[in-house]
């Protein structure tokens, strides 16, 4: 069985207020000299059989159109396990 | 003059949405997001709502659904369709229409009568609007904020494709103000405030929504 980690985050340029919440969270709990949090995504898919190169093409197909949306993030397929 | 209005699974307007086309005076036709097939209907409405639970995101799940097939293709000929509020979310997903919406910049679910300025009358769906008439319907949303590149907010603004801008006070950070856009053809809108909820004097603050659906069934007529 094989484990793929994806992992999805907002462009730099587009705005995450719930990171902010969470930065001022943080901050509160002191947590001194946080500059900035950004809130991410990270799908864990695990698959029967191997990831060759044709599936692996897949999955960032998919990671592109369906797990991520390009217009506002990017997408890094972070772990393949076989 | 046969409208059809998409039912996802978690769409919540799509009753109303049925309705405005009703006292409109066109024949609203059920659409189910599993059946890849439009019933040779003249226009579509996508409706608001949750659809797929939100899950993902807003729309990206409702994208894939099997009617969106045949619904994307006839959009891209000319089929007219209005997506309101998750509907919007529906048609960015799908690439229909530029950009994309985002959580409200102040974290904040958002429901108000919002004043807004309609900023286009030649899309087949805002024909019975004056430019730079100010209309006041419902809104409501979580993810409304309007986000896209400053090369695509350019190129909406210089095209005339921003439908309609938020007038008083921005609900959501949609960027420059932005509730509603067009495609290049003016026949795909994309709309986050809910027109169908402005119908009636009995439940709507205004009519003012009306006239989104006076203005298909009028251009259809005249098509």
């Amino acid at each position: 069985m094989a484990r793929v980690v994806v992992d999805v985050m907002l462009k730099p340029e587009i705005l995450d207020p719930q990171g902010k919440a969470v930065e001022g969270a943080l901050g509160r709990l002191g947590l001194e000299g946080i500059t900035s949090v950004r809130q991410g995504k990270s799908f864990v898919l695990e698959l029967d059989g191997e990831v060759d190169d044709a599936r692996l093409a897949q999955l960032h197909e998919l990671s592109g159109s369906l797990l991520s949306n390009p217009v506002i993030e990017d997408y890094v397929i972070r772990e393949v396990t076989a | 003059m046969r409208i059809g209005v998409v039912t996802f699974p978690g769409s919540l307007d799509d009753r109303d949405a049925a309705r405005a086309v009703r006292v409109a005076g066109g024949e609203a036709i059920a659409l189910w997001h599993g059946d890849a097939d439009l019933l040779g209907v003249d226009a579509v409405v996508l409706p608001g709502g949750f659809s797929y639970g939100d899950y993902l995101r807003c729309g990206a799940i409702a994208r894939f659904a099997p009617v969106m097939g045949p619904l994307v293709d006839a959009a891209n000929g000319g089929l007219p369709v209005l997506g309101i509020c998750n509907g919007f979310q529906v048609l960015c997903e799908s690439h229909l229409l530029p950009g994309a919406l985002v959580r409200n910049d102040s974290l904040h679910f958002v429901c108000r009568d919002q004043r807004l300025r309609v900023e286009s009358a030649s899309t087949v769906w805002t024909s019975d609007y004056e430019v730079g008439q100010e209309i006041v319907v419902p809104l409501k949303n979580g993810e409304g904020g309007y986000v896209a590149d400053d090369a695509t907010l350019d190129m909406l603004e210089g095209e005339g494709r921003v439908v309609a801008r938020y007038l008083e006070l921005n609900p959501n950070g949609s960027r420059r103000d932005i509730a509603g856009i067009s495609n290049a053809r003016g026949n795909v809108v994309g709309l986050m405030p809910h027109p169908e909820h402005a119908i009636e004097a009995l439940t709507g603050p205004t009519t003012d929504g009306l006239g989104f659906f006076t203005s298909i069934l009028k251009g259809l007529v005249e098509a």
